[in-house]
């Protein structure tokens, strides 16, 4: 497959008060085409900063970059035609209606001015179109900062956080639409924090945390790779579960126990917890593997997971992945 | 194709800006209650109103003639007596002469067009500079606050054609302005002239000397408009361009207009904006020091005097743009937009 976005070894640093910063310590990046790709990453942890650095609003102080296979910046207007962006939250000038704001938009970029209806269209404004934009709420704005990343019909569509600010409804009407345009060849780059969304769209991911790639793939082979070999393990009503929990965790087993369950976190070989319960006469009734999602492997991979008694604090990271 | 696509979007976003029309609106207000006052206060003197001003003269006159008489006979009676310390010695009080009492002094005001163009133009240009920074200001200023720069980047990709052609729109857009506005100007005036007042003495040399004054006013208009737009550039809000212009005023020039005077400074105009723009629009601006001699009302002493020329105005009109449009590109091509 065809990468239309390739970022290798990107580095950036912000000089402050506290010293240097680095927001980006050698990020990698591939993005295929066609893909659906999610681009995952707790606060501070580089996303924006590398969409504003591909998008030639920030300059990097080291790496490679490309865009349809040219290397950007330096290239980067001769694919910008090519390129529909929004980046954070969506800024329009207020006193402009969604129409006037497209359509100047439209024709500084050498648009078609039918593109204008079309995307308003798309996108559920078009009865509001002609009201000014500081009467919209964040959702309408959200709509219509995608509408004017639509506008070029671009081959790659970079959205940062596109869900933000809508209702369910406005969700579903958006992952739908994201779905469309990759079913007609358009290769989307989404950045999110809703990681139920990335999952339920999304078809490849690539996790960043401290300015460093800690994952990449197809979803299914990120959650494989990161799965734990952890089970869930149930046995027959009435028997005693702290008792055969205590037998197995004689034996170095994991073993958490829950309400009407217990899991085992080590089991490498889940016929092992079988044959040592079996042999006290505990018999199992349930033995299944525990599914990771995409949420608890991101918690995992950039340890941002809840620690009781500690409040995280933005910028920490866990063990492995400090700057 | 790509350039003018971005300049005819540029210019329709800079016209159907409210601010733009709100603050062009009210510079074309104040022109006309100007225009308005001149044409008011002013008269045309004929015949009629010249021969109503000898008849004043004349009364005037007599009425100054019958109370010196008046005076003359009290101070003769007060020979003698202590009041006589209150009049001249031996009376010698001196008649009024006719010529004391010139008729034009009795005309109604009248707007003379080859006397008093010259400072209509001035504050033609004074309004309009004002309303080209602050359009100019807000028109890049709003862009950078609301986040409409950074969507344009993303379309257009090459910062310093975007900057540039915002500023090339600004300017093209301020000259139409300017031209037109001041060619009715000029024709209001005229006009005025003709009905309250004289344009008996405009030669073709008076013509030529007000059209060159006008395209000087023109370049003042632009480069408060590059003003206003680079510095709202520089500070990414047109907040930026509008506290520099009240900080300049009040620090700059009111502050140390107090300072220079405090510390006896030989002529302190040559320090304060108002008398380079003053020269700029005039050809010169010539500033004494009244303190190089023992001046006399009598004459008798040449104080020492300083020039500023259009010339040296000029180039300072010329040095400020540069160093603030090319700040700003410089800016542009450098900073990270966050």
């Amino acid at each position: 497959m065809d990468a239309v976005l390739e970022i290798a070894g990107l580095r950036k640093s912000y000089r402050g008060r506290k010293g240097v910063r680095r927001a980006l310590d050698g990020f990698d990046m591939v993005v295929g085409a066609g893909q659906v790709h999610g681009f995952l990453g707790p606060n501070g942890s580089g996303k924006t900063t590398t969409l504003r650095t591909l998008l030639g609003l920030i300059r990097p102080n080291g790496g490679r970059m490309a865009l349809f296979g040219q290397e950007v910046p330096r290239h980067l207007p001769q694919v910008a035609g090519q390129l529909g962006a929004i980046v954070e939250s969506p800024q329009f000038f207020g006193n402009f209606t969604a129409r006037d704001t497209l359509s100047l938009l439209a024709e500084a970029g050498g648009v078609r001015r039918e593109r204008v209806d079309a995307v308003l269209e798309l996108v559920g404004l078009r009865d509001r179109a002609r009201e000014r934009v500081r009467t919209y709420s964040l959702g309408m704005k959200q709509r219509l900062a995608v509408a004017s990343a639509l506008l070029k019909e671009p081959r790659l569509l970079i959205l940062d956080e596109p869900a933000n600010g809508l209702d369910p409804g406005g969700i579903r009407e958006m992952r739908t639409l994201m779905r469309n345009l990759a079913e007609s060849g358009m290769t989307v780059l989404l950045s999110s924090h809703i990681l139920g969304e990335i999952q339920l769209i999304c078809d490849h991911v690539t996790i960043i945390s401290a300015g460093r790639r800690v994952a990449a793939g197809s979803v299914a082979d990120v959650l494989a790779r990161n799965a734990s070999a952890s089970v869930r393990v149930r046995l027959e009503p009435g028997v005693d579960l702290i008792g055969a929990a205590a037998i197995l965790k004689a034996k170095g087993a994991e073993v958490t126990v829950q309400t009407d369950h217990f899991v085992v976190g080590n089991a490498g070989n889940p016929a092992q917890i079988t044959r040592i319960l079996a042999e006290k006469e505990i018999y199992v009734s349930e033995l299944s593997p525990v599914e990771a999602d995409l949420e608890s492997v991101f918690l995992e991979l950039t340890g941002t997971g809840p620690v009781e008694g500690a409040n995280r604090q933005v910028d920490e990271v866990g063990a492995g992945w400090g700057q | 194709m790509g350039s003018v696509s971005l300049a005819k979007a540029e210019t329709r976003r800079l016209v159907k800006r409210r601010f733009t029309r709100l603050f062009v609106l009210c510079g074309v207000l104040v022109l006309a209650a100007v225009a308005a006052g001149v044409l008011l206060t002013n008269h045309k003197t004929g015949p009629e109103q010249i021969a109503k001003a000898t008849a004043e003269a004349q009364a005037n006159y007599q009425q100054t003639v019958l109370a010196n008489d008046r005076i003359k006979q009290e101070c003769q009676r007060a020979q003698g007596t202590p009041d006589a310390s209150n009049f001249p010695p031996n009376c010698e009080i001196s008649d009024p002469a006719p010529s004391d009492f010139d008729p034009k002094w009795y005309l109604p005001p009248t707007f003379d067009f080859r006397e008093s163009f010259g400072e209509m133009v001035t504050t033609f240009a004074a309004v309009l500079a004002l309303v080209a920074y602050i359009v100019g200001a807000s028109f890049v200023g709003a862009e950078w606050s609301s986040g409409g720069m950074m969507n344009l980047l993303l379309w257009r990709p090459r910062r310093l054609q975007v900057l540039g052609t915002k500023l090339g729109v600004l300017l093209s857009w301020t000259t139409v302005l300017t031209v037109v506005l001041g060619v009715l100007w000029t024709a209001g005036f005229y006009f005025i002239a003709k009905a309250r007042g004289t344009t008996d003495s405009m030669t073709s040399g008076a013509w030529q000397s007000i059209g060159l004054m006008e395209l000087r006013a023109l370049v003042l208009v632009l480069v408060a408009g590059a003003l206003g737009f680079g510095l709202a550039s520089l500070g990414r809000h047109t907040a930026t361009a509008l506290g520099v212009a009240i900080g300049v005023t009040v620090v700059l020039q009111f502050g140390l207009a107090v300072l220079l005077g405090l510390a006896n400074v030989k002529f302190p105009e040559v320090y304060l904006a108002p008398f380079w723009v003053f020269a700029w629009l005039n050809k010169q601006y010539v500033s004494q020091d009244f303190k190089t001699c023992d001046f006399s009302p009598t004459g008798g002493c040449q104080p020492e005097t300083f020039t500023i020329t259009w010339q040296m105005s000029g180039v300072a009109l010329v040095a400020l743009f540069a160093l603030v449009v090319g700040g700003a590109m410089w800016t542009m091509r450098k900073r990270d937009i966050t």
